[in-house]
């Protein structure tokens, strides 16, 4: 299993990859409750990112709504728990098979009747709002005023249901976002993910090399969506609300695809170094403000946005693929220790 | 011998244009075909309809025993019949060998098989040195050959050439006809080209077809084909004699 994960991985990229992993393993012995905060939200975008990324950075289909799979996910485990007292990794498999469901409705709709590009993203935002809307008058859940999940003060972590102290949920994140890495490094050297980037590259010279492509843009948004739910498991639980204004919203969705367009589209690495940065970003932006006293209602966003326009604009493919040559560790050095002679 | 591609009294209409009308033709197993004509003549129609783009209105075709008319370009495919397109559309972001991979994959769902399978189709199209680059580094000969090579590692019974030859200098021409000829030879593989290069279709093609006005104005063995009067007046002109 570990000989086939590594293969064709150049032996330095494995051991900064143990040592990235080693580090955020040992953060929460030395990081105080802040700064496992923030660890908490990055790893959050990080694994949210992977899930998007499977659609657009592989099979090359823009999604505009994940934020629908985050709050079904969540609404869902939140309900079963709240009303029938089943835990949350008992609701998980429900969660992620109403979030495919959904996924394979848009999926067939769009990708049945031709609907792709931009028309497609618009598809997805539709849906997004479908829900909120939907959930705002969804009483059963609160409705407009909210669903909440019963907090007290955990003395110890009951990791059965969920329910402890930051640290436990950060534990928890960090195996979502490593085993989310894990399999998308799978299906990337997979027969999948290989139609899937030739479907992302183009679609018709797929079509005309026997890719059914509709199947298989199909498997992209299923399997990106149930990807998906999980995240809104633990954002429920580890918020404790949830508002359908929040959840569904766009700036949710908005939020999911900004650390792997900053990190790297389609790479494995992209949206966990994107989530580093947008939400480092922020972090630092609000303590150099605050630091210097100059805190203007919008003054973060605005220069948040000038951060983000200058990163895309030096970087158009992301900050991995440059940073990779620089590691080397990108795909040309991989290949050196991998030839394979007819 | 059955043909292996036949197609019968094919016509399409575009909103009223007759693209292709009444063209009927069958390639026999392991023959290299050619389909000549002015632009406009409906050539590439012709190919899109064999190729499953778009569906005759009127007519079929069969390929290998089976009407395939009708069929979507990925089901044609799985059939056997591989393509290229006339402006290449090579998978950018991909390398070369990948390239080659994903259509390899249709046949050899093991990664390691299908690579092994696009390196020896890779050799035989004079890119396995290149096969690490990324194909959007290529030159358009090589990415010419590229379409070619990702056709053919879909192990195709016949593969369309949509004028794989347009815009290469005539050294690069002589060395896809020597590379053609070569596979044809080997594996017996039916090719059916459209192509405008008749240096290439003379030293290829067992069988010319010619399209005038999407109809088919004469077909025969090249060297009849171009001293017919109909075919001189409307695609050769005189200097061609």
């Amino acid at each position: 299993m570990m000989k086939r994960l590594l293969h064709g991985v150049p032996l330095h990229a494995t051991v900064l990859l143990a040592l990235l992993l080693a580090a955020l393993v040992v953060a929460p012995a030395f990081a105080n409750d802040y700064l496992l905060t923030v660890l908490i939200v990055i790893l959050y975008f990080a694994y949210t990112g992977q899930a998007w990324n499977v659609m657009m950075g592989f099979a090359g289909q823009l999604s505009l709504g994940h934020a629908l799979y985050v709050g079904l996910g969540a609404y869902t485990t939140a309900a079963l728990y709240v009303h029938f007292g089943i835990g949350p990794w008992i609701g998980m498999p429900m969660a992620i098979l109403i979030s495919v469901a959904c996924g394979a409705i848009i999926g067939f709709l769009a990708f049945r009747f031709g609907v792709g590009g931009v028309y497609f993203a618009i598809l997805t935002i539709a849906f997004a709002e479908f829900a909120r809307i939907g959930f705002d008058h969804f009483s059963w859940v609160g409705g407009s005023a909210g669903f909440f999940l019963p907090v007290a003060n955990y003395s110890h972590d009951d990791l059965m249901n969920l329910r402890g102290r930051p640290a436990m949920f950060y534990y928890v994140i960090l195996a979502l976002t490593a085993v989310a890495f894990l399999l998308c490094h799978a299906l990337m050297r997979s027969r999948v993910g290989y139609f899937w980037q030739a479907i992302r590259e183009d679609e018709e010279a797929a079509r005309s090399l026997g890719i059914d492509t509709f199947r298989y843009k199909m498997y992209a948004i299923l399997i990106s969506s149930g990807m998906t739910a999980p995240a809104g498991v633990f954002f429920a639980f580890y918020y404790n609300n949830l508002f359908p204004e929040q959840t569904f919203f766009i700036l949710r969705s908005i939020e999911i695809i900004l650390g792997p367009i900053i990190g790297g589209v389609g790479t494995l690495f992209g949206p966990i170094i994107g989530a580093f940065l947008i939400t480092g970003l922020a972090e630092v932006l609000q303590e150099l403000l605050t630091w210097y006293g100059f805190d203007p209602p919008g003054a973060k966003r605005v220069f948040y946005g000038l951060c983000l326009l200058v990163v895309v604009m030096i970087l158009p493919h992301g900050v991995w693929p440059p940073l990779s040559r620089l590691l080397r560790v990108d795909r040309e050095t991989e290949r050196t220790g991998d030839k394979a002679e007819p | 011998m059955a043909a292996l591609l036949a197609v019968e009294g094919i016509s399409k209409n575009f909103s009223g244009l007759r693209a292709v009308a009444d063209v009927t033709f069958a390639v026999p197993e392991g023959e290299i075909f050619a389909i000549i004509g002015p632009n406009g003549a409906g050539k590439t129609t012709l190919f899109n309809m064999i190729a499953g783009v778009f569906r005759p209105d009127t007519g079929g075709i069969t390929f290998d025993g089976t009407r395939i008319d009708g069929m979507t370009p990925d089901a044609v495919c799985r059939r056997g019949i591989g393509r290229t397109f006339q402006l290449v559309r090579p998978f950018p972001a991909l390398t070369v060998e990948e390239n080659v991979m994903v259509g390899a994959l249709l046949r050899h769902p093991n990664l390691s098989s299908a690579l092994r399978r696009a390196h020896e189709v890779l050799w035989r199209l004079d890119l396995f040195d290149k096969r690490t680059q990324p194909a959007s580094s290529l030159t358009l000969p090589d990415r010419k050959r590229l379409e070619v090579a990702r056709a053919l590692a879909t192990e195709p019974k016949l593969l369309l050439l949509d004028e794989v030859m347009a815009g290469l200098r005539p050294t690069e021409t002589d060395r896809m006809v020597e590379i053609l000829k070569k596979i044809n030879n080997d594996t017996g593989l039916t090719i059916l080209l459209i192509e405008h290069v008749m240096r290439a279709v003379m030293s290829l093609a067992a069988r010319i077809l010619v399209l005038h006005h999407g109809a088919a104005i004469a077909e025969g063995v090249p060297e009849a084909v171009v001293r017919e009067p109909a075919v001189v007046q409307s695609y050769l002109g005189a200097e061609a004699l």
